[in-house]
């Protein structure tokens, strides 16, 4: 993007950045001065987590070892930061499992989750100079 | 809520197309090639699957 090529070159900071990306979608990039792409983030990510929890998605909170398949379903959703512990906190956790949208619902929030960790990784890129 | 399966797929594959974008190409028309092409595959890859799929009900 040609605001982006001229843009200043990003602050240093990586823990920060990668902390910002991972609380809020797009708020790394954001800190390091990357607006458009920031905002883009924020706005996939953010209706992707948002429609999934319309559509009556389960917020799964499991951190044991005996089911990893719900393991790895829960960290992928925790993965989209402050919006999941939000969603919780604000009662959207139990979802509908009678909807029909409940599955279309898990897939939009736990890939907004997986998406999020490749953007807190573009964002630590961005921090160290290995991209623009 | 949104109801038809359709429309969720295309939604669903733009959103991930955009972000796919804009993390993997860094040229503005560069982006919109890749978007483009990455939402028409998954698309089309969803729906030529659910066709196949149709002999074979569960």
């Amino acid at each position: 993007m040609a605001a982006e090529t001229t843009a200043a070159p990003a602050r240093s900071g990586v823990l920060p950045a990668c902390l910002l990306a991972w609380v809020l979608p797009g708020a790394g990039h954001l800190y390091l001065g990357r607006r458009a792409k920031g905002l883009l983030f924020l706005g996939a990510i953010g209706a992707l987590f948002l429609l999934g929890v319309a559509m009556k998605s389960r917020l799964q909170l499991y951190l044991g070892l005996e089911d990893p398949l719900a393991l790895l379903f829960s960290i992928a959703q925790m993965a989209v930061g402050a919006p999941y512990f939000l969603a919780r906190a604000l009662g959207f956790e139990a979802g509908q499992v009678t909807a029909t949208t409940y599955e279309y619902g898990n897939t939009f929030t736990a890939v907004g989750g997986l998406l999020n960790i490749l953007v807190i990784l573009d964002a630590h890129d961005t921090a160290v100079g290995r991209k623009r | 809520m949104i109801a038809s399966h359709l429309l969720i797929l295309l939604v669903f594959s733009l959103l991930v197309s955009a972000v796919f974008a804009t993390l993997l190409r860094d040229d503005t028309r560069e982006r919109l090639r890749f978007g483009l092409l990455s939402f028409a595959a998954f698309v089309l890859s969803a729906i030529v699957l659910g066709w196949v799929m149709g002999p074979f009900p569960s």
